[in-house]
């Protein structure tokens, strides 16, 4: 249930997230979902694209580094406390955050979030013991 | 393997003997052909004649550069204008530059002493030796080529740039052995890699290496990345070029060809004589030179003399790997210290690749210096606590050896410039205004 996803070192200089992001549109990849991690000097563009390996290959001959991480696409109910109530079962558990960001699309009434964990098969069977709906790769591709 | 095992192993007592009977000729020579040493001989109240044994040579006055440029072009050849055969300069960066004048005689014992050098590393007849060195004024290129042919190697004479064919050449003849600077070595291996040739699978055996400072974490990646024997090799165009020290296979220390030049280690500030094993400037006095004899020239070389035992078996004295330049010396907040000192601590840090480059400010009344090491795939993290991390670790290594507070920015891969000469590796941006 893990899906890819592409990391991206950027340093904080004029153009940078252009030039990454217009390589990537360059070669027809689609994003279904971004974030952005920065500090003042760098930050890491989180990407979860339609051809992974393809958008690793072209983002590093355009000098970049990448690499691609396993994280988890959860599905939770669009209402408020939705998200919260998935959190607090890894809350319970002890399981760390590392970072969080949302899909654009949804799946059918559900909202999607992107996660990272310290522990990404603990919290697998954490979440799927708590009938929490985790995408797969065809899941994310028919978003 | 010696080229000329009769002089590189020569006994010590017949060494300094052979020394000391050059060192008088030297000095007379340059007494009568060359006024700027007469002058200096008359100042300090010498004469040719007090020199009568090698420790007397400490009562010559130093040469130094600023010397030579002030009798730019010619006034420090010994041979008349007829005699001598070909010229080389160094670079003028810092003012006007030195030029140095070559009798057919003293091509001949460069070619000697390069013969030795490559032999050092391996080279025989069999050998396909590319000089990656630029050939021109600069005398790395000649230098090379004049040692590898003496012993008879095929010699591809590429000179520097053009990195891509430099890289094809290497595949399609099967070189063996790679002379250029440390840093293009590096510049090399990436670019092979770039189009698609793995550098370990060229023939390369051995590389002799020098013409800018480097250091022993920097050979261990070049002998990695290439899967080759990295030498050491030293030089100076004042003296004749390169070929006046170079590492046998211990490499621990360069072998100074004590037959033609005799090495010194002073204060560079007091100019006092240091003891074998301490840290201080170079000072090198040419035996053999007829076009352009060099009295204790002041290198500016930061090294000191290992004076043990060879298993080699060689005799000549030993100078370890050049560890500074007096003018690179950079003086941040009254501290002094070496670029070398931050590559090593980088370079200690897991994984980095060694492309860096220091910056230097004094935004206020403090100096700062932030030092700009490039990510690599390897340390490259998907997150900030990580690279957080490794900014920290980076910066507290460097600090542990230098002893100065730095700041470490992390850039993409690539960014910093890259050189086909020498590295540019530090921009000083402080200004002496007030």
């Amino acid at each position: 249930m893990k899906i890819k996803q592409l990391s991206i070192f950027l340093e904080n200089k004029r153009g940078r997230l252009y030039e990454a992001l217009s390589a990537l549109a360059k070669e027809g990849i689609n994003i279904r979902a971004l974030s952005i991690a920065d500090t003042s000097e760098f930050g890491i563009l989180r990407l979860i694209v339609t051809e992974p390996e393809k958008a690793k290959e072209i983002l590093e001959k355009n000098e970049f580094t990448v690499k691609i991480a396993n994280v988890i696409a959860m599905a939770v109910a669009d209402k408020p406390g939705g998200l919260a109530e998935a959190l607090k079962y890894l809350y319970d558990a002890n399981i760390n955050i590392e970072y969080i960001y949302a899909f654009v699309e949804k799946s059918g009434e559900k909202a999607v979030v992107v996660l990272r964990t310290e522990n990404l098969d603990k919290t697998i069977s954490l979440l799927q013991q708590k009938d929490i709906k985790l995408l797969s790769w065809d899941d994310v591709l028919a978003l | 393997m010696y080229w000329n095992k009769e002089y590189e192993c020569m006994s010590e007592e017949k060494l300094r003997e052979l020394q000391l009977e050059r060192l008088k000729r030297t000095v007379k020579r340059a007494y009568e052909k060359i006024p700027y040493y007469r002058n200096k001989f008359n100042e300090a109240g010498i004469t040719p004649e007090d020199i009568k044994n090698l420790e007397d040579l400490k009562k010559i006055p130093f040469t130094s550069k600023a010397d030579l440029r002030e009798v730019y072009p010619f006034g420090m050849f010994a041979s008349p204008i007829e005699d001598i055969v070909e010229i080389h300069m160094s670079s003028g960066t810092t003012g006007k530059p030195v030029v140095a004048g070559y009798t057919l005689n003293d091509i001949e014992v460069w070619a000697e002493v390069m013969a030795r050098c490559l032999t050092m590393a391996g080279a025989t007849k069999k050998d396909i030796v590319q000089v990656a060195y630029g050939y021109g004024l600069f005398t790395g290129g000649f230098g090379v080529h004049y040692g590898a042919r003496k012993i008879g190697c095929m010699i591809v004479p590429a000179s520097a740039g053009n990195t891509r064919r430099q890289i094809e050449i290497m595949r399609d003849f099967g070189t063996t052995i790679l002379t250029c600077t440390p840093s293009y070595a590096l510049y090399m291996a990436e670019v092979a890699q770039e189009m698609g040739i793995e550098p370990s699978n060229l023939k390369l055996k051995a590389g002799c290496f020098g013409a800018e400072m480097w250091t022993e974490a920097m050979r261990a990646e070049i002998e990695k990345r290439f899967g080759l024997n990295a030498y050491n090799i030293y030089g100076l165009t004042e003296i004749i070029g390169p070929g006046v020290a170079h590492e046998c296979n211990e490499k621990k220390g360069l072998h100074i060809f004590e037959d033609h030049f005799i090495a010194e280690i002073i204060d560079p500030e007091t100019g006092d004589s240091l003891p074998d094993g301490k840290r201080g400037e170079l000072v090198l006095t040419t035996l053999t030179r007829e076009g352009m004899p060099m009295l204790r020239f002041r290198t500016r070389d930061i090294t000191s003399i290992i004076n043990e035992k060879c298993p080699c078996g060689r005799t000549f004295l030993r100078i370890e790997r050049i560890r500074g330049r007096t003018d690179d010396m950079l003086k941040v907040r009254g501290v002094m210290l070496f670029p070398y000192q931050i590559e090593k601590a980088i370079l200690e840090v897991q994984g980095v690749e060694p492309h860096y480059q220091i910056v230097i400010t004094r935004p206020q009344y403090l100096d700062e210096i932030e030092v700009m090491v490039e990510m690599s795939k390897e340390t490259f993290s998907d997150e900030i606590k990580h690279i957080e991390n490794l900014k920290k670790k980076l910066e507290r290594r460097i600090e542990e050896t230098v002893g100065i507070r730095v700041k470490v920015s992390l850039v993409e891969p690539k960014s910093l410039p890259r050189s086909e000469g020498k590295a540019k590796r530090i921009i000083d941006k402080r200004s002496l205004k007030e």
